[in-house]
């Protein structure tokens, strides 16, 4: 249980995957334009990458390992990672069409998003059990939902601020990812 | 010369880095020195090679509604075969890239070139376009590198540069310092093209 506490804790604070892994930094400035849809893209990316730690898990133990294929690893997460998220894409739209018009146009960018196939990876280096590894998951994604809202949320306000004219847009929003970045370091004491 | 430009745009005026803004996520992470900077762009250089030239020569057979799947395989492969080499051969650059060489297999470059040119174009016109957006996502990465390490560590490829008094500002080494430091860099081309269209 404490193991359980202190991946949650880490995951979401400590080490959160956007601001100090570097994981996910593509959709981290491209959807976080306003709060909604980085609500959106958050919740997307928390339920696919859920299912995704516990499949990708169960894969590397019953069939990669099973079978020593240890090197095929990348190739067969990425494949498990695209069919997942056509599979989810597909029950989300046939079960609750209400949360596919939220989540749907969130679901395809997902397969590239680097934190699904990173923290696939991770789960297993770090020798995770499954139910640690579907912990970690959901934590990681709920840490990466955590940053795009309170980016979107500076985002939304750095609109109206007097910027000098070259750093418009993408370069002072690096820049407040930067500071953000120092202020998430600060959780670093806790562990 | 036709093929000169498609490998020239990938330098400058198209930089996937610095101005098409793809694959952040790998620049941010292993930009902490010159070294890993240059293995990470030469992996990635490789398979964006290998991938836009495979791509390229299959794009006639491949149906397009699954083109996408075929296309992450292809580059998977490669990803793999690059993953193998450098864990023979460089040990130590393989393991502080860490997780980052899996992770060329979702780096939007190479996908979004294979998408947007190695599956309209030639093999040859495709190696030239590969190897421009390598070479040019590996200058962004050691530009960005340098400025960090050598703020940050006073040190350049490993070298201690101001003697032992220099006190080193850590922060560029750590996270913040990634993004801030792209973020100048940013601003400080926005300046020159300013300057330039003026």
């Amino acid at each position: 249980m404490t193991k359980l506490l202190i991946i949650i804790v880490s995951a979401i604070f400590v080490n959160n995957i956007v601001v100090t892994q570097f994981l996910g930094v593509c959709p981290f400035l491209g959807v976080s334009k306003k709060v909604e849809s980085a609500i959106g893209m958050g919740a997307a990316v928390t339920f696919v990458l859920g299912l995704a730690s516990a499949i990708s898990w169960l894969v590397q133990k019953y069939i990669l390992n099973q079978f020593e294929i240890g090197y095929l690893q990348t190739i067969t997460f990425i494949l498990v990672i695209a069919a997942l998220v056509q599979f989810v894409e597909m029950v989300v739209r046939k079960f609750s069409p209400s949360l596919y018009n939220a989540l749907g146009v969130y679901l395809p960018l997902i397969t590239t998003n680097c934190v699904v196939l990173g923290v696939a990876i991770i789960n297993i280096n770090e020798n995770y059990s499954i139910i640690e590894a579907f912990t970690n998951g959901v934590a990681n994604a709920l840490g990466f939902t955590l940053a795009l809202v309170l980016f979107a949320g500076i985002r939304e306000r750095l609109d109206f601020a007097n910027v000098p004219k070259v750093f418009k847009g993408i370069p002072i929003a690096l820049v407040t990812a930067g500071l953000m970045s120092i202020a998430f370091m600060g959780f670093a004491g806790l562990m | 010369m036709n093929y000169w430009k498609e490998f020239s745009k990938g330098l400058l005026s198209d930089n996937p880095v610095l101005v098409m803004l793809l694959g952040m996520c790998s620049v941010l992470a292993v930009s902490t020195s010159v070294i890993n900077a240059l293995g990470m762009g030469f992996a990635a250089t490789f398979v964006l090679v290998m991938a836009n030239i495979v791509i390229s020569s299959i794009r006639k057979i491949v149906p397009s509604n699954i083109r996408i799947p075929v296309y992450i395989v292809v580059i998977a492969g490669f990803v793999t075969i690059i993953e193998l080499i450098m864990k023979a051969y460089v040990p130590d650059l393989y393991t502080s890239l860490g997780i980052f060489i899996p992770l060329i297999v979702v780096n939007c470059i190479i996908l979004g070139r294979a998408e947007a040119f190695a599956s309209k174009n030639g093999i040859i016109a495709s190696l030239f376009d590969g190897l421009g957006m390598g070479l040019g996502y590996t200058i962004a990465l050691c530009a960005l590198a340098f400025f960090r390490e050598v703020i940050g560590a006073g040190k350049l490829m490993g070298i201690s540069l101001f003697g032992a008094n220099f006190q080193p500002a850590l922060i560029m080494i750590l996270p913040p310092g990634a993004f801030i430091t792209l973020g100048c860099m940013l601003a400080f081309l926005n300046k020159m093209q300013e300057k330039k269209a003026s």
